[in-house]
Protein backbone atom coordinates (compact mmCIF):
# COMPACT_ATOMS: atom_id res chain seq x y z
CA UNK A 1 0.00 0.00 0.00
CA UNK A 2 1.05 3.44 -0.88
CA UNK A 3 2.04 6.07 1.94
CA UNK A 4 -0.07 9.04 2.54
CA UNK A 5 2.26 11.40 1.85
CA UNK A 6 2.48 9.49 -2.01
CA UNK A 7 -1.40 9.57 -2.09
CA UNK A 8 -2.09 13.56 -1.39
CA UNK A 9 0.69 15.55 -2.86
CA UNK A 10 -0.21 19.78 -2.59
CA UNK A 11 1.35 21.51 -4.91
CA UNK A 12 3.34 25.20 -4.80
CA UNK A 13 3.80 26.61 -8.00
CA UNK A 14 6.19 29.47 -7.96
CA UNK A 15 7.31 31.23 -11.61
CA UNK A 16 11.01 32.32 -10.77
CA UNK A 17 11.74 34.62 -13.95
CA UNK A 18 10.33 32.16 -16.47
CA UNK A 19 8.95 33.15 -20.34
CA UNK A 20 5.91 31.49 -18.79
CA UNK A 21 5.90 28.69 -21.52
CA UNK A 22 6.44 26.12 -18.41
CA UNK A 23 4.13 27.77 -16.27
CA UNK A 24 1.19 27.39 -19.09
CA UNK A 25 2.57 23.79 -19.18
CA UNK A 26 2.03 23.17 -15.18
CA UNK A 27 -1.41 24.86 -15.47
CA UNK A 28 -1.97 22.54 -18.68
CA UNK A 29 -1.97 19.46 -16.65
CA UNK A 30 -4.39 20.68 -13.89
CA UNK A 31 -7.28 20.75 -16.60
CA UNK A 32 -9.14 18.02 -17.88
CA UNK A 33 -6.84 16.28 -20.49
CA UNK A 34 -4.48 15.55 -17.50
CA UNK A 35 -5.99 16.10 -14.70
CA UNK A 36 -3.27 15.65 -11.99
CA UNK A 37 -6.24 15.58 -9.11
CA UNK A 38 -7.04 12.23 -10.27
CA UNK A 39 -3.74 11.48 -7.92
CA UNK A 40 -4.46 13.33 -5.08
CA UNK A 41 -2.58 16.38 -6.30
CA UNK A 42 -3.84 19.83 -5.68
CA UNK A 43 -2.62 23.26 -6.80
CA UNK A 44 -2.20 25.00 -3.13
CA UNK A 45 -0.48 28.12 -3.58
CA UNK A 46 0.36 28.81 -0.30
CA UNK A 47 3.79 27.28 1.15
CA UNK A 48 2.81 26.40 4.37
CA UNK A 49 0.06 23.47 3.20
CA UNK A 50 2.27 22.56 -0.45
CA UNK A 51 4.66 19.16 -0.23
CA UNK A 52 6.13 19.67 -3.61
CA UNK A 53 7.59 22.56 -4.46
CA UNK A 54 7.48 23.55 -8.64
CA UNK A 55 9.81 26.03 -9.76
CA UNK A 56 9.98 27.07 -13.18
CA UNK A 57 12.94 29.70 -14.54
CA UNK A 58 16.38 30.38 -14.18
CA UNK A 59 16.03 32.56 -11.29
CA UNK A 60 17.50 36.34 -11.15
CA UNK A 61 17.97 38.49 -8.61
CA UNK A 62 14.91 39.92 -8.07
CA UNK A 63 13.11 35.91 -7.46
CA UNK A 64 15.96 34.65 -5.41
CA UNK A 65 14.76 35.56 -2.03
CA UNK A 66 11.04 34.97 -2.63
CA UNK A 67 12.60 31.46 -3.54
CA UNK A 68 14.29 30.93 -0.57
CA UNK A 69 11.41 32.45 1.56
CA UNK A 70 9.07 30.12 0.24
CA UNK A 71 11.14 27.04 0.36
CA UNK A 72 11.91 28.00 3.98
CA UNK A 73 8.11 28.34 4.86
CA UNK A 74 7.19 24.74 3.48
CA UNK A 75 7.10 22.21 6.31
CA UNK A 76 8.67 18.80 6.53
CA UNK A 77 8.58 16.37 4.32
CA UNK A 78 9.12 18.61 1.49
CA UNK A 79 10.56 17.86 -1.98
CA UNK A 80 11.67 20.47 -4.82
CA UNK A 81 11.40 19.70 -8.54
CA UNK A 82 13.01 22.48 -11.04
CA UNK A 83 10.99 22.03 -13.87
CA UNK A 84 12.10 23.39 -17.51
CA UNK A 85 15.79 23.84 -18.32
CA UNK A 86 16.32 26.98 -17.28
CA UNK A 87 15.25 26.22 -14.11
CA UNK A 88 17.77 22.94 -14.61
CA UNK A 89 20.71 25.12 -15.36
CA UNK A 90 19.82 28.56 -16.21
CA UNK A 91 19.58 27.62 -20.33
CA UNK A 92 20.20 30.39 -23.03
CA UNK A 93 19.86 32.51 -20.28
CA UNK A 94 22.32 31.16 -18.15
CA UNK A 95 25.04 34.20 -19.46
CA UNK A 96 22.93 36.83 -18.41
CA UNK A 97 24.48 39.23 -15.66
CA UNK A 98 21.14 39.18 -13.26
CA UNK A 99 20.34 35.23 -14.04
CA UNK A 100 21.57 32.70 -11.57
CA UNK A 101 21.23 29.88 -13.85
CA UNK A 102 19.11 26.81 -12.06
CA UNK A 103 17.22 26.37 -8.50
CA UNK A 104 19.85 24.70 -7.15
CA UNK A 105 22.51 27.51 -6.43
CA UNK A 106 19.21 29.04 -4.24
CA UNK A 107 17.63 25.89 -2.91
CA UNK A 108 18.26 22.17 -2.38
CA UNK A 109 16.59 20.49 -5.68
CA UNK A 110 15.17 16.68 -5.95
CA UNK A 111 13.82 16.05 -9.04
CA UNK A 112 15.34 17.65 -12.45
CA UNK A 113 12.69 17.70 -15.17
CA UNK A 114 13.94 19.19 -18.84
CA UNK A 115 12.22 20.68 -21.84
CA UNK A 116 11.69 23.79 -23.02
CA UNK A 117 8.87 23.99 -22.59
CA UNK A 118 8.31 20.61 -20.46
CA UNK A 119 5.94 18.64 -21.47
CA UNK A 120 2.49 17.85 -18.84
CA UNK A 121 3.69 14.35 -19.57
CA UNK A 122 7.02 15.21 -18.01
CA UNK A 123 6.14 17.71 -15.17
CA UNK A 124 3.41 14.63 -13.84
CA UNK A 125 6.22 12.00 -14.13
CA UNK A 126 8.72 14.20 -12.58
CA UNK A 127 5.97 15.10 -9.57
CA UNK A 128 5.59 10.99 -9.49
CA UNK A 129 9.38 10.49 -9.04
CA UNK A 130 9.52 13.37 -6.47
CA UNK A 131 7.00 11.51 -4.66
CA UNK A 132 9.38 8.61 -3.57
CA UNK A 133 11.71 10.89 -2.63
CA UNK A 134 9.17 12.75 -0.52
CA UNK A 135 8.34 8.94 0.86
CA UNK A 136 11.81 8.55 2.04
CA UNK A 137 11.64 11.60 3.61
CA UNK A 138 8.26 11.22 5.71
CA UNK A 139 9.65 8.25 6.80
CA UNK A 140 12.88 9.76 8.83
CA UNK A 141 9.94 12.41 10.00
CA UNK A 142 8.17 9.31 11.58
CA UNK A 143 11.09 7.52 12.63
CA UNK A 144 11.78 11.04 14.75
CA UNK A 145 14.71 12.15 13.01
CA UNK A 146 13.50 15.87 12.22
CA UNK A 147 16.85 17.29 12.69
CA UNK A 148 18.57 15.33 10.76
CA UNK A 149 15.96 16.05 8.24
CA UNK A 150 16.07 19.61 8.35
CA UNK A 151 20.13 19.40 8.16
CA UNK A 152 19.32 17.68 4.86
CA UNK A 153 16.87 20.16 3.68
CA UNK A 154 18.76 23.32 4.93
CA UNK A 155 19.23 26.46 2.68
CA UNK A 156 22.66 26.86 1.03
CA UNK A 157 24.60 30.44 1.79
CA UNK A 158 22.99 33.13 -0.23
CA UNK A 159 24.58 33.13 -3.95
CA UNK A 160 26.61 36.44 -4.51
CA UNK A 161 25.81 38.20 -8.10
CA UNK A 162 29.48 40.24 -7.64
CA UNK A 163 31.69 37.83 -9.98
CA UNK A 164 29.34 37.89 -12.47
CA UNK A 165 28.42 41.87 -12.95
CA UNK A 166 31.99 42.35 -12.61
CA UNK A 167 33.08 40.04 -15.65
CA UNK A 168 30.09 41.76 -17.84
CA UNK A 169 31.28 45.68 -16.94
CA UNK B 1 -35.33 0.72 25.35
CA UNK B 2 -35.00 3.86 27.84
CA UNK B 3 -35.02 7.46 26.08
CA UNK B 4 -31.79 8.58 27.64
CA UNK B 5 -30.29 5.16 26.39
CA UNK B 6 -30.86 6.01 23.08
CA UNK B 7 -29.73 9.55 23.17
CA UNK B 8 -26.72 8.63 24.40
CA UNK B 9 -25.86 5.73 21.70
CA UNK B 10 -27.06 8.13 18.94
CA UNK B 11 -24.33 10.68 20.66
CA UNK B 12 -21.53 8.24 20.66
CA UNK B 13 -22.70 7.38 16.97
CA UNK B 14 -22.22 10.57 16.13
CA UNK B 15 -18.91 11.08 17.49
CA UNK B 16 -17.52 8.07 15.61
CA UNK B 17 -19.65 8.22 12.40
CA UNK B 18 -20.07 11.37 11.54
CA UNK B 19 -16.27 12.38 10.29
CA UNK B 20 -16.44 9.13 7.74
CA UNK B 21 -20.08 10.41 6.67
CA UNK B 22 -18.70 14.00 6.56
CA UNK B 23 -15.50 13.24 4.92
CA UNK B 24 -17.07 10.69 2.51
CA UNK B 25 -19.58 13.29 1.24
CA UNK B 26 -16.78 15.56 0.29
CA UNK B 27 -15.27 13.09 -1.52
CA UNK B 28 -18.33 12.66 -3.66
CA UNK B 29 -18.15 16.32 -4.01
CA UNK B 30 -14.62 16.62 -5.45
CA UNK B 31 -16.12 13.32 -7.88
CA UNK B 32 -18.56 14.72 -8.80
CA UNK B 33 -16.99 18.56 -9.54
CA UNK B 34 -14.69 16.64 -11.47
CA UNK B 35 -16.95 14.82 -13.36
CA UNK B 36 -18.68 17.88 -14.27
CA UNK B 37 -15.74 19.68 -15.36
CA UNK B 38 -15.10 16.42 -17.48
CA UNK B 39 -12.08 14.89 -15.13
CA UNK B 40 -11.70 12.01 -13.71
CA UNK B 41 -11.45 13.02 -10.65
CA UNK B 42 -9.45 12.00 -7.23
CA UNK B 43 -10.40 8.89 -5.43
CA UNK B 44 -13.47 8.82 -3.42
CA UNK B 45 -11.29 8.73 -0.26
CA UNK B 46 -9.27 11.20 -1.33
CA UNK B 47 -10.30 13.89 1.62
CA UNK B 48 -9.28 10.89 4.40
CA UNK B 49 -5.73 10.53 2.58
CA UNK B 50 -5.36 14.45 2.56
CA UNK B 51 -6.18 14.64 6.53
CA UNK B 52 -4.01 11.66 6.76
CA UNK B 53 -1.38 13.24 5.15
CA UNK B 54 -1.55 16.46 6.88
CA UNK B 55 -1.33 14.45 10.39
CA UNK B 56 1.56 13.46 9.58
CA UNK B 57 3.82 16.52 8.64
CA UNK B 58 5.68 18.40 10.53
CA UNK B 59 3.68 20.06 13.50
CA UNK B 60 4.74 24.13 13.77
CA UNK B 61 2.04 26.98 15.10
CA UNK B 62 2.51 30.54 14.79
CA UNK B 63 1.55 30.67 18.50
CA UNK B 64 0.23 28.65 21.28
CA UNK B 65 -3.57 30.78 21.17
CA UNK B 66 -3.59 29.48 17.43
CA UNK B 67 -3.58 25.59 18.87
CA UNK B 68 -5.71 26.83 21.91
CA UNK B 69 -8.65 28.01 19.90
CA UNK B 70 -8.30 25.29 16.54
CA UNK B 71 -8.99 22.66 20.12
CA UNK B 72 -11.61 24.72 20.61
CA UNK B 73 -12.92 25.16 17.56
CA UNK B 74 -13.14 21.29 16.64
CA UNK B 75 -14.49 20.90 20.42
CA UNK B 76 -17.39 23.20 20.36
CA UNK B 77 -18.41 21.86 16.90
CA UNK B 78 -18.01 18.40 17.98
CA UNK B 79 -20.68 19.19 21.19
CA UNK B 80 -23.03 21.35 19.00
CA UNK B 81 -23.51 17.68 17.14
CA UNK B 82 -23.73 15.80 20.05
CA UNK B 83 -26.71 18.54 21.64
CA UNK B 84 -27.81 18.19 17.93
CA UNK B 85 -28.25 14.48 17.70
CA UNK B 86 -29.16 13.35 21.22
CA UNK B 87 -32.44 14.91 21.09
CA UNK B 88 -31.67 18.54 22.98
CA UNK B 89 -32.31 22.45 22.33
CA UNK B 90 -31.80 23.44 18.46
CA UNK B 91 -30.73 26.40 19.98
CA UNK B 92 -28.13 25.37 21.99
CA UNK B 93 -26.85 23.51 18.56
CA UNK B 94 -26.48 26.79 16.55
CA UNK B 95 -25.31 29.04 19.46
CA UNK B 96 -22.19 26.30 20.17
CA UNK B 97 -21.73 26.50 15.97
CA UNK B 98 -21.59 30.17 16.63
CA UNK B 99 -19.36 29.84 19.32
CA UNK B 100 -17.29 27.75 17.29
CA UNK B 101 -17.08 29.25 14.49
CA UNK B 102 -15.98 32.79 16.36
CA UNK B 103 -13.02 30.18 17.79
CA UNK B 104 -11.72 29.68 14.36
CA UNK B 105 -12.06 33.75 13.28
CA UNK B 106 -10.08 34.48 16.45
CA UNK B 107 -6.87 31.69 15.58
CA UNK B 108 -7.10 33.04 12.00
CA UNK B 109 -6.38 36.72 13.77
CA UNK B 110 -3.64 35.68 16.33
CA UNK B 111 -1.26 36.08 13.16
CA UNK B 112 0.15 38.80 11.94
CA UNK B 113 -0.51 37.69 8.15
CA UNK B 114 -2.65 39.81 6.16
CA UNK B 115 -3.89 36.52 4.09
CA UNK B 116 -4.93 35.34 7.59
CA UNK B 117 -6.41 38.76 8.92
CA UNK B 118 -8.43 39.09 5.78
CA UNK B 119 -9.77 35.51 5.86
CA UNK B 120 -10.84 36.30 9.13
CA UNK B 121 -12.59 39.67 8.77
CA UNK B 122 -14.07 37.89 5.28
CA UNK B 123 -15.59 35.14 7.47
CA UNK B 124 -17.18 37.04 10.26
CA UNK B 125 -18.95 38.30 7.14
CA UNK B 126 -20.17 35.41 6.58
CA UNK B 127 -21.14 34.31 9.67
CA UNK B 128 -23.11 37.69 9.75
CA UNK B 129 -24.97 36.42 6.42
CA UNK B 130 -25.92 32.60 7.38
CA UNK B 131 -26.44 33.31 11.09
CA UNK B 132 -30.37 35.40 11.34
CA UNK B 133 -31.40 32.92 8.79
CA UNK B 134 -30.27 29.87 11.27
CA UNK B 135 -31.71 31.83 14.05
CA UNK B 136 -35.41 32.22 12.26
CA UNK B 137 -35.32 28.22 11.22
CA UNK B 138 -35.29 27.86 15.14
CA UNK B 139 -38.25 30.38 15.72
CA UNK B 140 -39.97 28.56 13.04
CA UNK B 141 -39.64 24.83 14.78
CA UNK B 142 -40.89 26.43 17.40
CA UNK B 143 -44.06 28.29 16.07
CA UNK B 144 -45.12 24.76 14.03
CA UNK B 145 -44.41 22.36 17.16
CA UNK B 146 -44.21 24.62 20.08
CA UNK B 147 -40.71 22.91 21.19
CA UNK B 148 -36.81 23.78 20.48
CA UNK B 149 -36.49 20.78 21.37
CA UNK B 150 -34.89 18.62 18.24
CA UNK B 151 -36.58 15.10 20.08
CA UNK B 152 -39.78 16.85 19.88
CA UNK B 153 -39.32 18.75 16.45
CA UNK B 154 -39.20 14.95 14.63
CA UNK B 155 -41.84 13.25 16.38
CA UNK B 156 -44.84 16.10 15.53
CA UNK B 157 -47.68 14.88 13.62
CA UNK B 158 -47.31 16.98 10.93
CA UNK B 159 -44.08 17.35 8.47
CA UNK B 160 -42.72 20.21 9.18
CA UNK B 161 -41.64 21.55 5.95
CA UNK B 162 -45.60 21.87 5.47
CA UNK B 163 -45.73 25.09 7.38
CA UNK B 164 -41.80 26.00 6.73
CA UNK B 165 -41.50 26.31 2.61
CA UNK B 166 -39.95 30.46 2.63
CA UNK B 167 -37.69 28.92 5.93
CA UNK B 168 -36.28 25.94 3.93
CA UNK B 169 -35.28 28.15 0.88
CA UNK B 170 -33.90 30.65 3.15
CA UNK B 171 -31.78 28.13 4.83
CA UNK B 172 -30.65 26.38 2.01
CA UNK B 173 -29.62 29.41 0.33
CA UNK B 174 -27.64 30.21 4.02
CA UNK B 175 -26.48 26.56 3.69
CA UNK B 176 -24.23 27.35 0.25
CA UNK B 177 -22.43 30.09 2.88
CA UNK B 178 -22.24 27.83 5.58
CA UNK B 179 -20.62 25.07 3.07
CA UNK B 180 -18.32 27.59 1.85
CA UNK B 181 -19.55 27.06 -2.01
CA UNK B 182 -19.17 29.35 -4.96
CA UNK B 183 -20.68 31.95 -4.92
CA UNK B 184 -20.17 32.53 -1.24
CA UNK B 185 -16.60 30.78 -0.63
CA UNK B 186 -15.27 34.45 -0.19
CA UNK B 187 -13.36 33.71 2.80
CA UNK B 188 -11.46 30.74 2.42
CA UNK B 189 -11.32 28.86 -1.43
CA UNK B 190 -9.50 26.29 -3.29
CA UNK B 191 -9.64 28.75 -6.32
CA UNK B 192 -8.68 32.09 -4.86
CA UNK B 193 -5.24 32.28 -4.78
CA UNK B 194 -4.45 35.00 -6.06
CA UNK B 195 -6.27 37.18 -3.76
CA UNK B 196 -6.31 35.42 -0.17
CA UNK B 197 -4.36 32.38 -1.07
CA UNK B 198 -6.20 30.62 1.59
CA UNK B 199 -8.03 33.27 3.48
CA UNK B 200 -8.68 31.70 7.16
CA UNK B 201 -6.77 28.54 7.03
CA UNK B 202 -3.53 30.02 5.33
CA UNK B 203 -1.49 30.14 8.62
CA UNK B 204 -2.81 26.50 9.97
CA UNK B 205 -0.63 23.76 8.56
CA UNK B 206 -0.21 20.17 9.03
CA UNK B 207 -1.82 18.67 12.11
CA UNK B 208 -3.94 21.65 13.17
CA UNK B 209 -5.53 22.41 9.19
CA UNK B 210 -6.03 18.40 10.14
CA UNK B 211 -8.13 19.37 12.84
CA UNK B 212 -10.00 22.29 10.78
CA UNK B 213 -10.82 19.70 8.24
CA UNK B 214 -12.12 17.39 10.50
CA UNK B 215 -14.05 19.90 12.13
CA UNK B 216 -15.87 21.02 9.02
CA UNK B 217 -16.96 17.56 8.19
CA UNK B 218 -18.70 17.27 11.80
CA UNK B 219 -20.20 20.51 11.22
CA UNK B 220 -21.63 19.29 7.40
CA UNK B 221 -22.72 16.43 8.73
CA UNK B 222 -25.29 18.60 11.67
CA UNK B 223 -26.26 21.11 8.68
CA UNK B 224 -27.34 17.65 6.70
CA UNK B 225 -28.80 16.81 9.79
CA UNK B 226 -30.99 20.18 10.43
CA UNK B 227 -32.03 19.97 6.58
CA UNK B 228 -33.33 16.36 7.65
CA UNK B 229 -35.89 17.89 10.56
CA UNK B 230 -38.03 19.85 7.62
CA UNK B 231 -39.09 16.18 6.47
CA UNK B 232 -39.18 14.06 9.46
CA UNK B 233 -42.36 13.58 11.22
CA UNK B 234 -43.42 11.07 13.81
CA UNK B 235 -43.73 8.31 10.64
CA UNK B 236 -40.70 6.07 11.21
CA UNK B 237 -40.35 5.55 7.42
CA UNK B 238 -39.94 9.69 6.97
CA UNK B 239 -36.38 8.88 7.90
CA UNK B 240 -35.93 7.67 4.21
CA UNK B 241 -37.40 10.69 2.54
CA UNK B 242 -35.04 13.02 4.81
CA UNK B 243 -32.27 11.57 3.75
CA UNK B 244 -33.01 11.49 0.18
CA UNK B 245 -33.86 15.45 0.84
CA UNK B 246 -30.25 16.01 2.20
CA UNK B 247 -28.60 13.99 -0.96
CA UNK B 248 -30.91 16.30 -2.73
CA UNK B 249 -29.57 19.83 -0.93
CA UNK B 250 -26.09 18.24 -1.65
CA UNK B 251 -26.52 17.49 -5.68
CA UNK B 252 -28.20 20.84 -5.82
CA UNK B 253 -24.92 22.34 -3.90
CA UNK B 254 -22.91 21.00 -6.01
CA UNK B 255 -24.34 22.34 -9.01
CA UNK B 256 -24.62 26.07 -7.90
CA UNK B 257 -20.88 25.70 -6.84
CA UNK B 258 -20.12 24.58 -10.51
CA UNK B 259 -21.97 27.56 -12.12
CA UNK B 260 -21.52 30.94 -9.89
CA UNK B 261 -18.59 33.00 -9.89
CA UNK B 262 -17.54 34.17 -6.49
CA UNK B 263 -18.97 37.64 -5.66
CA UNK B 264 -18.27 40.22 -3.16
CA UNK B 265 -18.95 40.43 0.53
CA UNK B 266 -21.05 43.28 0.52
CA UNK B 267 -23.11 41.43 -2.41
CA UNK B 268 -23.18 38.13 -0.26
CA UNK B 269 -24.60 40.10 2.88
CA UNK B 270 -27.34 42.04 1.11
CA UNK B 271 -28.60 39.22 -0.83
CA UNK B 272 -28.70 36.56 2.30
CA UNK B 273 -30.74 39.02 4.25
CA UNK B 274 -32.57 40.10 1.92
CA UNK B 275 -33.67 36.02 1.56
CA UNK B 276 -33.96 35.66 5.58
CA UNK B 277 -36.26 38.83 5.10
CA UNK B 278 -37.99 37.49 2.07
CA UNK B 279 -38.24 34.05 2.88
CA UNK B 280 -37.27 33.67 6.31
CA UNK B 281 -39.26 36.22 8.14
CA UNK B 282 -42.38 36.29 6.29
CA UNK B 283 -42.70 32.39 6.30
CA UNK B 284 -42.58 33.19 10.57
CA UNK B 285 -45.39 36.11 10.23
CA UNK B 286 -47.51 34.00 8.16
CA UNK B 287 -47.13 31.18 10.95
CA UNK B 288 -47.93 33.54 13.80
CA UNK B 289 -51.20 34.88 11.83
CA UNK B 290 -52.21 31.09 11.56
CA UNK B 291 -52.07 30.63 15.58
Amino acid sequence: MKSFEKKSPWILHYDATSCNGCDIEVLASLTPRYDIERFGMVNTGNPKHADVFLITGSVNAQSLPVVRRLYSQMLEPKVVVAVGICANSGGVFRDCYNVLGGVDKAIPVDVYVPGCAARPESIIDGVERALDILEKKAKMLHDGRLQELQEMDKLPPMPDFSAKKEAVV
Amino acid sequence: MSKTLTAVLAGIAYVIFAPLLGGLLTGLDRKITAHVQRRKGPPVLQPFYDVFKLLGKENASINSAQDFYVGIFLLFTILSGIFFFTGGDILMVMLTATLAGVCLVVAAYSSNSPFSQMGAERELMQDMSYEPMLLVTAIGFYLVTGSFRVEKIISGPRVNIAFLPGIFIGLCFALIIKFRKSPFDISMSHEAHQEIVQGVVTEFSGPMLAMVQLAHWYENVVLFGIVALFFVWDAPWSFLLGLACCAGVFILGIVIDNSCARVKWQHMLRSSWIMTLAAGCVNLLVLMAMR
